[in-house]
């Protein structure tokens, strides 16, 4: 009843930019300022965090320049503040603003890292799982159900633990980044491969696919060239919301203090040493790396928050 | 009804047998059990007696069934470190993570059911807007910071609850129980709504975005288009198709309240199983680690059973297709 | 003064493509006792007006000019507590699908008690009773035991009674039924229909029904308005409208019709709407790639033939595979197709049609039975590169044009697939002017394959699919319900197009549709199916004169009538 086929009787080769400049994804982008606003912070953030070794005001991990005398000096908006360090010193007289984004760096390569593991296995066993059915499907499924059953964290820690038992500890020390990738990954999949099979049980009975079936094409193409494009709009979100959860699951984990080695800590590690100092005011150590999480991990939210509702426009 | 219940029963003990070969895997696979039972100068002769004694070279599934058997009764050895009953020591520190998760449960339903249903039904109001957005703020805080945040706000700068630990208990029986010392209660503050709040926002969204989803179905215009007022649409209609899904997915999370705990225990030291557990990682204290496994698996398919009891009362759909 | 009047009334939806006017100006009149139908094609904006009236437009549609009166009264500026007073108690409203249309979770008890307490108070025994004696009225067996269900134990057509019971809950003096009948199956249809009527004429209530279905207007209505996009074109009596009507919209919708009284050649005037792109034929069959001799083995006798085909679906899982129960969806059927013959399979939902002819194009593995193409056994080859040369043959459109095209693929990627994967043009740019030519010999301009599905209409969709299926160069085409998704001029054009396709390359098809009226216009021989079964098979014209099986006769009975449709301008086959 809209205006269909508006644009019908304009330039017939449409590029792919112009179609995404007519989309209703850039629409909706352009015409809320929250998702532009969370979409600046964290491209800052990933450009800080990926540009740390340059960015970095000072190199937090290198001893020659660390002076022991500048510890735990408070920001430099405060008494005691040193206008060399912005957000203040640790107790070893590390910068925290440089901790931070050489923490982010840590932080975000676990959490992408993991996002990608989990959306490599679950969009694999969804598809299959959906296109195949029958026993295949149940088996999936009912190990997917199971491991639902058991929050993500506790998998994640489990896997750590299982981990330290098998792996001598200084070979662990060197594993625990991949450790904590595959702990957060394996943790992950489930959400993908139930999303996955769910649209692609849809996809398989439409019409489309039936039509490919009756041409020939093999179901391998099938899946590749008709089913997945057609189910990847909501793996897009849970794949940005993921990357959400796994900063924050690495957090925990590193606070916890079963996540990455201390000598190369991430966010959550950074509060972690941080908390130690909380009683006695130093709260600086803590709470900026604190409120970076935060503001990384909400920037995150808020965007995936925005990509569901602009694809699917009844829920707005 | 029955069959309907004897399948789920079947797929329970289905989902138990599949945790318990996992936590057999641990014991059989990580570490060897006979280096952490024994000191440095035992022999190799006496070791491998105590390998003979405890079955250790038995057939892999005749140890599995020894093992299941085992935890089927309650016994899951000794923890390599502290050369206790595992038992024992999760018997201790049950009634604290419990107690915990009961709370914060009761605070998560109370707020997160309420709050779905009103910024649903005002989407486009500013009270609702305001709520959704700090809801967002709520996921994306990490427990272990929020708990932070609240230790640094009431502990640190007004000095008004207590921090760590449980308090002052009382014992009932083999329970002990904080609910009834002014102590206990004012420990429980902090920690119980450091676990509700994550927990509370998902509840709250997801009924927001479950009513919302109902409110569009043509029943519900059809309703609106006999006359009915907003009342009887929204609650008598709406809300309760509302609740068959989120009865489902509700339970499941107030299921993960209790491994959940493990973050907030170890933020507020509070004496219960997930501290435990935390430390048994740092010490690969196998025993402790499988035993914990076991229990959360127990504790999951104990509420899937509720959770589909209640589904069964709901919605009529069901019992009709069982009965004909 | 007029029960209900419409005067004026315009709607419009903003949107960032600008502002849409769905309703401009429509001006209408219903009297006590008497129906009006209003009809009209997708977008015509009829439904918006139902809506306008009872208050709840969904947003952002709003009514943006005009007025309207219920016995007088203004209604359309009232508060929303105003209105809602008078939705279900002098307005009631009847909406397209009855299985959604019920609280799933109420008893059909509950749902007519509050519905009555809420507008008539009369107390909850006097409640109970008035409902139990609604459920009786509206015809549901056995009213007293049948209030205590739930919804999902009543059927369709029963579910849809009791949504007529609601709506006259508290007498209103309007009904506004917006596509009452088009969610059930002819044999329902008929029976609501005549219901609803019954009670309008009994209880002296203005009624407005709107609807897509000329068979509709035919039978219940007493005055019509034909609607198009957004503008009433025309209004009379039924009998005006149907068999004489003034404005070439009307006329041409009419004329779209399909008939159940004789045979066309062609339908006629049918490009008031979607105009065919210049659809001239460039391209010399017999010379063209399309036409040329293919290397297909000669077949002698029928080209298609199924023995006992039976298709089982698994109804109920059981723990051990004994205990399964099995719906028997088609249960022994066999016919033959003719070379160059279209053969039709006609039934309601449900009996089993769609599923034979995915059983015939390899979609299901039938439980039992052969199909043969030719000489071969179909569902005894083993290795997909044998079957491949019989997929090359048979191509199948579907019946959804709105899911029968991938989105994420370009019109010429989705037509080129099939010439690709078969290895049918010897380089790309082969491929790429084949595609165009077929294009373009469906009606659809060479630009259309640089676009997105999305931006073609469903009559278009369809004919990129009919491109699609013939880029096989197949001899044996099924068409599962080609139509039933499209509006009737649009299905007009796209049942041409089929029929001239059919003529010049000499396909043999294999048509389905639930809809005998279409039947009649495409096919040569015709089986009926009912439950999975075969009733009858028979040449179409001898189908339709003469029926032998009881089963055909009610369905042909239970057919709107439509002969006083205008018989201007037809090409009557034979005739």
């Amino acid at each position: 009843m809209l205006v269909t086929g508006h644009k019908m009787d304009n330039t017939i080769n449409t590029s792919r930019l112009e179609r995404f400049l007519d989309s209703d994804i850039w629409h909706s982008f352009k015409q809320n300022p929250v998702a532009i606003v969370a979409f600046v912070v964290t491209v800052v953030m990933l450009l800080g965090a990926g540009f740390a070794p340059w960015l970095a005001p000072h190199d937090p991990f290198d001893m020659v320049a660390i002076d022991i005398m500048d510890s735990s000096l408070p920001p430099m908006w405060m008494v005691d503040g040193d206008p060399r360090f912005m957000l203040g010193t640790d107790d070893q007289g590390r910068d925290i603003l440089s901790t931070i984004m050489y923490g982010s760096r840590i932080s975000l390569i676990v959490g992408f890292s993991a996002v990608i593991f989990s959306m490599v296995v679950g969009i694999t066993l969804g598809l299959v799982s959906g296109y195949v059915g029958g026993k295949t499907d149940a088996f999936i499924m009912r190990v997917a159900d199971i491991q639902l059953s058991f929050p993500s964290i506790l998998i994640a820690l489990l896997i750590d633990g299982v981990a330290r038992g098998i792996f001598p500890s200084n070979l662990h020390e060197e594993l625990s980044i991949y450790v904590l990738i595959f702990a957060i990954g394996i943790s992950g999949w489930v959400q993908y491969a139930r999303t996955v099979r769910g649209s692609t049980l849809v996809e398989k009975n439409k019409e489309y696919v039936q039509a490919a079936r009756v041409i020939g094409i093999r179901p391998g193409t099938i899946l590749r060239r008709h089913v997945l494009p057609n189910v990847m709009g909501p793996v897009m979100v849970i794949a940005t919301i993921h990357l959400a959860v796994a900063v924050i699951t690495e957090a925990t984990l590193s606070f916890l203090g079963v996540g990455v080695s201390p000598t190369t800590p991430s966010l959550g590690t950074l509060i972690r040493i941080g908390n130690e100092y909380l009683f006695s005011g130093e709260w600086w150590i803590t709470i900026f790396p604190g409120a970076a999480l935060l503001i990384l991990v909400l920037a995150v939210n808020l965007l995936g928050d925005w990509l569901r509702d602009a694809l699917n426009p009844k829920l707005r | 009804m029955v069959s309907f219940l004897f399948k789920r029963l079947l797929q329970s003990i289905v989902v138990m047998a599949t945790v318990a070969f996992i936590a057999f895997s641990m014991f059989k696979f990580v570490g060897d059990p006979i280096n952490n039972m024994v000191g440095q100068d035992t022999s190799q002769q006496e070791r491998d007696e105590l390998r003979e004694k405890l079955g250790l070279n038995d057939p892999f599934l005749v140890q599995f069934g020894r093992f299941s058997l085992n935890a089927a009764t309650g016994n899951f050895g000794y923890s390599y470190k502290f050369q206790v009953p595992v038992s024992e020591m999760i018997f201790e520190r049950m009634p604290a993570t419990l107690e915990l998760a009961f709370v914060s449960a009761i605070i998560a339903l109370a707020f997160g059911i309420p709050l779905g249903v009103y910024t649903a039904l005002r989407r486009e109001g500013f009270i609702s807007k305001m709520i959704m957005s700090l809801s967002l703020v709520g996921v994306s805080l990490p427990t272990f910071l929020i708990g932070i945040l609240l230790i640094l706000l009431f502990g640190v700068v007004l000095r008004w609850l207590p921090t760590f630990g449980r308090g002052e208990v009382v014992e009932i029986g083999a329970w002990t129980t904080g609910f009834l010392t002014t102590s206990g209660l004012k420990s429980l503050i902090l920690p119980s709504i450091t676990l509700a709040l994550f927990q509370l926002t998902l509840i709250m969204r997801l009924v927001r975005s479950e009513m919302l989803e109902v409110l569009r179905t043509d029943f519900v215009k059809f309703a609106r288009a006999r006359g009915l007022p907003n009342r009887s649409v929204h609650f008598k209609h709406a809300l309760k198709n509302t609740l068959v899904p989120v009865i489902t997915i509700t339970g499941l999370q107030l299921g993960s309240l209790i491994a959940f705990a493990i973050i907030t225990e170890s933020v507020f030291q509070w004496p219960g199983m997930g501290l435990m557990f935390v430390q048994a990682i740092a010490d690969v204290d196998i025993p402790i680690m499988a035993a914990y496994l076991m229990l959360i698996a127990f504790f999951f398919v104990i509420i899937n059973m509720i959770v589909d009891i209640l589904y069964y009362a709901v919605d009529p759909r069901l019992r009709a297709s069982d009965g004909s | 003064m007029d029960l209900l009047n419409i005067n004026g009334l315009e709607i419009e939806f903003p949107s960032r493509h600008g502002t849409v006017k769905a309703v401009k100006g429509v001006s209408l009149t219903v009297q006590p006792g008497e129906v009006l139908g209003v009809v009209g094609e997708s977008g015509a904006g009829k439904s918006t007006i139902g809506n306008a009236v009872i208050g709840l437009l969904e947003a952002p549609g709003r009514v943006s000019g005009g007025e309207i009166f219920l016995n007088g009264e203004q209604i359309n500026n009232l508060s929303d507590e105003g209105i809602r007073k008078i939705r279900g108690r002098r307005i009631g409203m009847i909406f397209q699908d009855p299985l959604t249309s019920l609280d799933p979770l109420q008893t059909i008890e509950q749902q007519l008690v509050e519905t009555i307490e809420l507008h008539l108070k009369l107390g909850a025994a006097k409640s109970f009773e008035r409902a139990v004696d609604l459920l009786r009225q509206v015809g549901i067996p056995d009213p007293e035991n049948r209030i205590k269900h739930y919804p999902h134990q009543f059927s369709g057509g029963m579910r849809q009674r009791v949504v007529i019971a609601l709506a006259l809950c508290a007498e209103p003096e309007v009904i506004i039924a917006d596509e009452p009948t088009t969610a059930l199956d002819v044999s329902i249809q008929a029976q609501i229909l005549e219901l609803m009527r019954r009670l309008c004429k009994d209880k002296q209530v203005g009624m407005l029904i709107i609807t897509h279905d000329m068979g509709v207007i035919a039978e219940i209505t007493d005055r019509v308005a034909v609607m198009y996009r957004g503008d009433l074109v025309e209004e009379g009596t039924t009998a005006k409208i149907l068999g004489d009507p003034d404005h070439p919209y009307t006329k041409s919708l009419i004329s779209a019709v399909p008939r159940p009284d004789v045979r066309l050649h062609r339908f006629p005037m049918v490009d008031y709407i979607e105009k065919e792109e210049d659809r001239k034929k460039t391209m010399d069959i017999s010379t063209h790639w399309l036409g040329q001799a293919r290397d297909f083995d000669a077949v002698e006798g029928p080209l298609v033939s199924v023995e006992n085909l039976v298709m089982k679906f698994v109804a109920k899982e059981a723990l051990l595979k004994r205990n399964r129960k099995f719906f028997t969806a088609v249960d022994g059927i066999s016919f033959d197709i003719k070379q160059g013959e279209v053969f039709g399979l006609v039934g309601e939902s449900g009996s089993g049609k769609s599923t034979v002819a995915r059983m015939i194009c390899g979609l299901y593995t039938p439980a039992s039975g052969a199909v043969n193409f030719g000489d071969t056994d179909l569902t005894k080859i083993k290795s997909e590169k044998e079957m491949d040369y019989y997929r090359r043959q048979m191509q199948m459109i579907f019946q959804d044009p709105f899911s029968s095209l991938n989105g994420r693929m370009k019109v010429m990627d989705i037509v080129a697939e099939p010439i690709r994967f078969h290895k049918l043009a010897s380089s790309n740019a082969e491929v790429e002017s084949i595609v165009l030519d077929l294009l373009e010999h469906v009606g659809l301009g060479r630009q259309a394959a640089l676009r997105f599905p999305h931006e073609f209409s469903g009559g278009q969709r369809q004919r990129i699919s009919i491109a699609r299926a013939l880029a096989t160069r197949p001899r044996f085409l099924i068409c599962d319900e080609p139509t039933s998704a499209l509006d009737v001029s649009i299905q007009a054009q796209i049942l041409n197009l089929l029929k001239d396709l059919q003529e010049e390359l000499g396909l043999t098809m294999l048509f389905i549709s639930h809809d005998l009226p279409v039947i009649r216009q495409m096919c040569d021989r015709v089986g009926v199916m009912r439950a999975g079964k075969l009733e009858e098979v028979s040449e179409t014209e001898a189908l339709f004169t003469n029926p032998t099986a009881t089963y055909t006769q009610e369905l042909l009975a239970l057919m709107p009538r439509l002969d006083t449709l205008s018989h201007e301008g037809l090409e009557v086959e034979g005739a």
